[in-house]
Parts: structure tokens; C-alpha cells; sequence
């Protein structure tokens, strides 16, 4: 097949960079515009408002908070598992990933006591335009968070039979998966103080 | 990322051009092989142009004889469609909304982009594929997926989207069923010219040849690049619109419904608090750059055309570039110029009039300089060059008309007219199309072995050419009459009935220009078995794409092709030949 594609493992000479890692920058720049054009809708809509809660007051911070902290500390192991397989150590490799993994999935389940609770509160993103951004961008974030569970548990099992043959190719797609979590990650940054403590 | 299968021979190890020996769906259905995936995005977006302009053939019945009883086919229609032969208004709004969203969307694009960039690119850079051919395949399937979603929600029992391409909340968010179909084929479509974007941008940086710097890339390579910055940064605003709108229609948010909002005379019982004007910025945000997504990969179709039949090298070739870049960057500075009429206030206004002046002048800069590059060339007046040479005409036409939207005190008369409707079809129906028409009959020998008829095609040219403008041009005295678009019935109104009779001649236009279509679906197909075989370099033209065999090969280079030189040396004094194609190191 595409036998002859170049730059899939070593970096353009000139670009500096591998294809993976131009395209996982263009993706980036792509949903920088998506969240980009979230958060301006959400100003306009706060904006013009005639009242707006204040998140704190009927969200759960500490929850929020806890969350927070599980989701850097993931993007830390994701760190960990590139950088333990570029000293090629195996087994540090799939413990870090793993735990990118685990941390994100308690993330998911916390978020979903959470909405849990609003909904027992009765409230839903029909309720006011608040809650209406909190489950939209939440939910969109959510949705971010589960792609990259599935990329990683990919990498962690069937996709790591790549490392046998293409090893400098496989740490790319760590690499790359890694830029993805990480901005994820950001994208939650912003998310928390702008729903929860504004 | 996935990027595709890597081979651990060296390359010089893989020269063989043997197709493997893949089963018939690996090669021609789920082929990660970007010839074989441009061909299918071809096929594909040529069959939804065909449905598209079916759509409107049938609206221009009800525009041209208001509330008669449509002839012969009225039977192919439920009763939420015809009622005794006779078209509804829901139906008559599905099939505006309907003929915009393919037009647009799955037309134009997955042909312009999808089509030629998939099979060009990679050809005209010297590379053997696209940068990830599984997302590539990937990108296809998605198109085609959210094609299939838009068309049948014509067979829901709600019927299909209502509210116009444009989709402007809170009729959209009110309007029946269809509309949420609309969002989900709309959601597909983005993904897929997510995935299309990057690879384009990936391939373009990554795999030139060697020695094929930026500055020897052929015009039309260019055009696909800022291209795809527009898709890549423009298209995710709308999706996070389409997303706000779906939350809308689905989980009765009320992020564009305001408060108080009375439809059939009760208020609607939503939180409100929403503001429409919000969708309408996040979808011209998109909707301005993707004009220049529809018209850029035209104009670099007619670069290549151009300068490969009037023997001649493009006139100013840096500047168009450094044009195109400019324009990719003022596009997204333009988009509120669609909303003049929103109460935006006149410091807001000046600065959007400002801005669409200003992006006119790379457009120009642009035309005239594919207009000068006719300049004592020999031209050679083939088929594809015909089209090439019509673009400009058409396009200069549908350009300045621009000119007057784009200033307020005349925005507020024109706006929402048929010479809105007029201006963008000059540019998008005789012009874009006209391109893709010159690309098609340009590049059919490359793709399949055999040129085109001249005969047929010269022909089908015509009959389009006159079509078009009998068509598109009444349309301008329409609009500055004061006739609205969107009307079901305009003989409603009394202004627009003065101007009645030139709807009857635009709709029998419209049919004839359907005949004219004939000869090009004949020959289309018909080439296929009784062209002219082509060899390797039918035109004699200079660009990579012709330095392969006919068809190109799996891997398309036999060997790695090497550039010596920018893409257009055409009548290189002192050369054998009149042309000096890029991997040729030259006579002296
Ligand atoms: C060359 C300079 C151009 C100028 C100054 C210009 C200006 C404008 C303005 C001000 C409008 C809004 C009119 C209104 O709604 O009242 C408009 C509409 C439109 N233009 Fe252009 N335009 C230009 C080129 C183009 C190009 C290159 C394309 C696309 C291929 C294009 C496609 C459209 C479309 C599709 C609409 C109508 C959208 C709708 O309301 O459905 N225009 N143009
Ligand atoms: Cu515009």
C-alpha cells in the first residue's frame, strides 16, 4: 500500500516535524476554533442576559475542583508513559497509560454523579441558558474526554503491536495522543472557572 | 493518528508500480488510494449536483406559473408535497433549503476539494499518496454518510429541512423535523472536511518532491492550501452553532430563542433569554470564508487551463499567490457584511464595509491577472479552455455585484432580493462551475486513458454558457424591482408582478440548460468506451500530473520525480520544445 509516504516517522527536514505531528497541530487548531466558538457564544449569551447564577452557587465546586486535579494529574502519567517509552521502558509505558486511563474514566464517572445530582434538582438544559451552556459545553467535553480513553486503550493494546516494528512511529502517535489530552485538559482549565467560579 | 501502512524496505527497494492484489472492494470501494477516493468524491458530488439541480428545476415550475398544476410528474408526490398536482409552500421551502445545503455542501466542495484536490495534489506535488490515506478514506465515507442523511430526510413523514441553507434560528429551531436531520447530515460534513483539511495541509508541507519548493508549486496547489486553512479554521464555529442548535431542537434550550417569543399566536413555553443575531455571526463566520472555499480551487483550475493552452507562463504568479494568502486571511474578517440589516449599528457596519472593500482587491488582482495571462498566447480554443475562458467573464460579473451589497446604503434595497441571489450564482453557478467543468475535461485523460469529445463538449459548453446568463442575469432587474427571495408565490405581491414574466423565462432557461446537460453525461460516460486514447501528456503541459504514466500507477511515480523548475515554462526561448515540464532538467 502507501509504501513510499515519507516523514511518517523521521521529522521533515525542513518543517522540523512528522506528519502525525502537523496533523494532530492542525486538529488542535480546528478545535480551538469549536471550543473558540462555544465560548464566544457563551459571552454573548451571558452578556446580554438579564440574570445569569452565579456558577458557584449551584454547581458543586469541590467536586468540580477533585475533577480538576484528576485531570492534570492525567495529563502528568500521559507525560510520563511518552516519556517512559522514549527510554524504552516498557512496562513504565503501560503503567503511566494506564493510568491516563484510569484517571480519566473516574473523571467521567464523578461528572456523572454530577449531572446526576442536577437532574434530581431538577435541573436540566432546558432550565435557563446557564444550564444550558453547563451541559453543552460539559457534555462536549465529556465527549472529548471518552474519544481519548478509546485512542489510548487503543495505543495500550492492539495498537502497541506497532512499537515491535515501527518504534520511532509508535512514540509519534504517544506524542500525538498526548498534544490531544493536553489540550483537552486546557480546554477543561478554562471550562472550570468560567462555569463554576464566574 | 493513524498514517497509513510504512514499508520497512528502503525506497528504492519499492519501485514496482504492481498494483497489489487487493480484492475489488480494498481497490475500488474502501480504497485508501487517493486517485481511486478523488474519483469517488466525483462520482459522488456530480450525482448530488444533478439531484440539487433537480430540486430547482421543480421550484422553478411553481415560481414561473404560481399554484398550477405541475404536468406529467405530479403523481411521483405524496400529499405533503402536491396537493392535487399543486406544490405545497412547505414543500416548495424544503426544496429551497434543500437545493442550497447540496448545491453548497455536497456539490461544490466534495467536488472542488474532494474531487481535484484528492486526485491532483498529490500528483502535481510528486508524492505518492495523501499523508494519511485511512483518513482519507475516512473523510469520504463521512461525506457520503451525511450526504445519504440530508437527502433522505426528504422521505421523513416531517419532510426535510425548511428554513434555507442558512438556517437562521428561531424559524429553524421552531420549523418541523427535518431541520434536525439537516444538523446531523451538517455534523458529518464538517467532520468529514475536518479530516479532508488537515490531510491536504499534511501533504501539501510534508511530501512536495524534492526540489518542488513553495514558489514552484503549481497555482493550483496553492489554491487547495489556503483552501484548506478556510475549512480546517472556519468550519468549527459552525459546527459549535449547529451543536447550539441541535441542543436547541432536541433538549429545548433556548440559546437563539428569545423571550416572549409567540409562534402561531402563543408564546412559546421555552426559558428564553436566547439570542438569534448569536447564530447568525457563528454561521457567517463560516459561511463567508466558504465562499472563498467554493470559488479558490475554480480559479486555480483555470491557472492550470489557462497557461497550459495559451502556451504562455501565468502572469504574475507571486502576486496571485501572495493574493490568495491575503485573501484567506481577510475572509474571516468580512462575515458580518451578510448582516447589515441586524441593527448592528454604523461603527460596526463601517468596519465590515471597510473590510469587504478591501478583500475585493486580491480578487481582482487575481482576475486580471489570469485575464492578462491571455495576453499574445496562442491560445488553443479546446473544450476545458473554453470553460476556463468563460470563468472570467462570469466571475467578474458575479464579483462586481458584490461591489453594491457590500455598502450598506445599497445593501438596505438589495438584501434578501433575487440580485443577491443573482451576484452569488454568477460566481458560484457560471463561475465555479465553469472551473470545475475546464478541470473535468482538463484532467478526464489523465484519470481515465481517454480524452473527451470536443464535439459534445463544445456543445455542452454553449448551451450552458447561454443558459446560465438567460438564467441569472433577469435576476438582477428582479432584485433591484424589489422581488424577495424565498417566495412561494410572487404574484402575490404587487411589486413583483411588473417583473413576472421574467420568472417564466428563467424557468424555461433552466429546463433548456437541463437539455444542455445531456451531451456532458453522454460523454462523460461514453468517453470511458470511444475516446481518444491519451498518452501520458495529452496537452503537453508542464506540472507533475503529466510526468506519469496514464492512468498514474499505484504509488503514482515510478521513481520519485525531481524539480528543476516553477510550474508554468512555457515557450522557454531556445528550447526544442514549447514547453518545459518541471522534472525535466532542460536543454542548456
Ligand atoms: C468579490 C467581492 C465580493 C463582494 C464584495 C461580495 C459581497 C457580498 C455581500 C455584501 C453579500 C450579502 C448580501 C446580502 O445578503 O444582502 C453577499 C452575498 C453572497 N455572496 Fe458575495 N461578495 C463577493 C464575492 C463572493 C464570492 C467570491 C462568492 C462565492 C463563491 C460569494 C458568494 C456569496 C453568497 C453565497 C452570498 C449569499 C448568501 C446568502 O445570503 O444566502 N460572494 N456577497
Ligand atoms: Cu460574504
Amino acid at each position: 500500500m502507501s509504501a513510499l509516504i515519507r516523514y511518517i516517522s523521521k521529522p521533515h527536514p525542513v518543517s522540523g516535524v512528522t506528519n502525525a505531528k502537523l496533523g494532530i497541530w492542525c486538529f488542535l487548531a480546528s478545535e480551538l476554533m469549536l471550543f473558540g466558538g462555544l465560548f464566544s457564544a457563551y459571552i454573548v449569551l451571558r452578556g446580554s442576559a438579564s440574570e445569569w447564577p452565579h456558577g458557584s452557587a449551584v454547581l458543586n465546586v469541590p467536586l468540580a475542583t477533585l475533577n480538576t486535579l484528576i485531570l492534570i494529574s492525567s495529563s502528568v502519567t500521559m507525560v510520563m508513559s511518552w516519556a517512559s517509552l522514549a527510554l524504552k521502558n516498557l512496562k513504565k509505558f503501560r503503567f503511566h497509560l494506564s493510568m491516563t486511563i484510569l484517571l480519566s474514566l473516574a473523571f467521567l464517572v464523578i461528572k456523572g454523579f454530577e449531572y446526576h445530582s442536577k437532574f434530581e434538582h431538577h435541573h436540566f438544559p432546558s432550565t435557563d441558558n446557564f444550564f444550558g451552556m453547563y451541559f453543552t459545553l460539559t457534555g462536549l467535553h465529556a465527549i472529548h474526554i471518552l474519544g481519548g480513553v478509546i485512542v489510548n486503550a487503543y495505543l495500550l493494546f492492539p495498537g502497541s503491536k506497532l512499537y515491535e516494528t515501527e518504534p520511532e512511529q509508535f512514540l509519534g502517535r504517544i506524542e500525538a495522543a498526548g498534544l490531544y489530552w493536553h489540550f483537552v485538559d486546557l480546554v477543561w482549565i478554562f471550562l472550570f472557572p468560567v462555569l463554576y467560579l464566574l | 493518528m493513524s498514517s497509513g501502512h510504512h514499508h520497512s524496505h528502503p525506497p528504492q527497494e519499492a519501485h514496482s508500480n504492481h498494483e497489489p492484489d487487493l480484492p475489488f472492494w480494498q481497490k475500488y470501494i474502501f480504497s485508501v488510494d487517493h486517485k481511486v477516493i478523488g474519483v469517488q468524491y466525483t462520482v459522488t458530488a456530480l450525482i448530488f449536483l444533478l439531484v440539487g439541480f433537480c430540486l430547482m428545476l421543480l421550484m422553478r415550475w411553481q415560481l414561473a406559473y404560481p399554484g398550477k398544476e405541475i404536468p406529467w410528474i405530479a403523481g411521483w408526490f405524496s400529499e405533503r408535497q402536491m396537493l392535487g398536482g399543486i406544490m405545497l409552500p412547505e414543500f416548495y421551502n424544503q426544496l429551497g433549503a434543500m437545493h442550497g445545503t447540496i448545491m453548497i455542501f455536497l456539490g461544490v466542495v466534495p467536488l472542488a476539494v474532494g474531487g481535484f484536490g484528492n486526485y491532483v495534489i498529490p500528483l502535481q506535488i510528486g508524492a505518492p499518496d495523501m499523508a494519511f490515506p485511512k483518513l482519507n478514506m475516512a473523510s469520504y465515507w463521512l461525506f457520503l454518510i451525511g450526504g445519504v442523511i440530508m437527502i433522505s430526510s426528504f422521505f421523513l413523514p416531517e419532510g426535510a429541512a425548511q428554513s434555507g441553507w442558512t438556517s437562521y434560528p428561531p424559524l429553524s429551531v421552531v420549523a418541523a423535523g427535518g431541520q434536525t436531520t439537516w444538523l446531523v447530515g451538517m455534523l458529518f460534513l464538517i467532520f468529514s472536511s475536518l479530516l479532508g483539511s488537515m490531510n491536504f495541509i499534511v501533504t501539501i508541507v510534508q511530501l512536495r518532491a524534492d526540489g518542488l519548493t513553495f514558489f514552484r508549486l503549481p497555482f493550483f496547489v496553492w489554491a487547495q492550501f489556503v483552501t484548506s486553512f478556510l475549512l480546517l479554521l472556519a468550519f468549527p464555529p459552525l459546527q459549535a452553532a449547529a451543536v447550539l442548535q441541535f441542543m436547541d431542537r432536541v433538549f429545548h434550550t433556548s440559546f437563539f430563542l428569545p423571550s416572549g417569543l409567540v409562534v402561531a399566536g402563543k408564546v412559546l413555553e421555552v426559558a428564553g433569554g436566547g439570542n438569534p443575531i448569536l447564530w447568525q455571526h457563528l454561521f457567517w463566520f463560516l459561511a463567508h470564508p466558504e465562499v472563498y472555499v467554493l470559488i479558490l480551487p475554480a480559479m486555480g483550475i483555470c491557472a492550470e487551463v489557462m497557461t497550459c493552452n495559451t502556451r504562455k507562463p501565468l502572469y504574475g504568479y507571486k502576486s496571485m499567490i501572495y493574493s490568495t494568502i491575503f485573501l484567506g486571511f481577510m475572509s474571516f474578517v468580512v462575515w458580518a457584511h451578510h448582516m447589515f440589516l441586524t441593527n448592528m449599528g454604523t461603527k460596526m457596519s463601517t468596519f465590515f464595509q471597510i473590510t469587504t472593500m478591501i478583500i475585493s482587491i486580491p480578487s481582482v488582482i487575481i482576475l486580471t491577472s489570469l485575464i492578462l495571462s491571455l495576453w499574445g498566447g496562442s491560445i488553443r480554443f479546446k473544450t476545458p479552455m473554453l470553460f476556463a475562458i468563460a470563468f472570467l467573464p462570469m466571475f467578474a460579473i458575479g464579483g462586481l455585484t458584490g461591489l453594491p451589497l457590500g455598502l450598506t446604503a445599497a445593501d438596505i434595497h438589495l438584501h434578501d432580493t433575487y440580485y443577491v441571489i443573482g451576484h452569488f450564482h454568477y460566481i458560484v453557478a457560471p463561475g465555479t462551475l465553469f472551473g470545475l467543468f475546464a478541470g473535468i475535461y482538463h484532467w478526464y485523460p489523465k484519470v481515465t486513458g481517454r480524452k473527451m469529445s470536443e464535439v459534445l463538449g463544445k456543445i455542452h459548453f454553449l448551451g450552458t454558457l447561454i443558459g446560465m446568463n438567460c438564467i441569472f442575469m433577469p435576476m438582477f432587474i428582479m432584485g433591484i424591482a424589489g422581488v424577495s427571495r424565498r417566495l412561494w408565490d410572487p404574484t402575490q405581491y404587487a411589486h413583483a408582478v411588473p417583473t413576472q414574466p421574467l420568472n417564466v423565462f428563467i424557468s424555461i432557461a433552466a429546463w433548456c440548460m437541463a437539455l444542455g446537460q445531456i451531451p456532458f453525461i453522454i460523454n462523460f460516460f461514453g468517453s470511458l468506451i470511444w475516446g481518444k486514447k491519451a498518452d501520458d501528456n495529452p496537452w503537453q503541459a508542464t506540472t507533475l500530473e503529466w510526468a506519469t504514466s496514464t492512468p498514474p500507477p499505484h504509488g503514482n511515480f515510478a521513481t520519485p520525480p525531481q524539480v528543476y523548475r516553477g510550474p508554468y515554462e512555457y515557450s522557454v526561448p531556445g528550447q526544442r520544445t514549447d514547453f518545459l515540464p518541471q522534472n525535466v532538467k532542460g536543454d542548456n
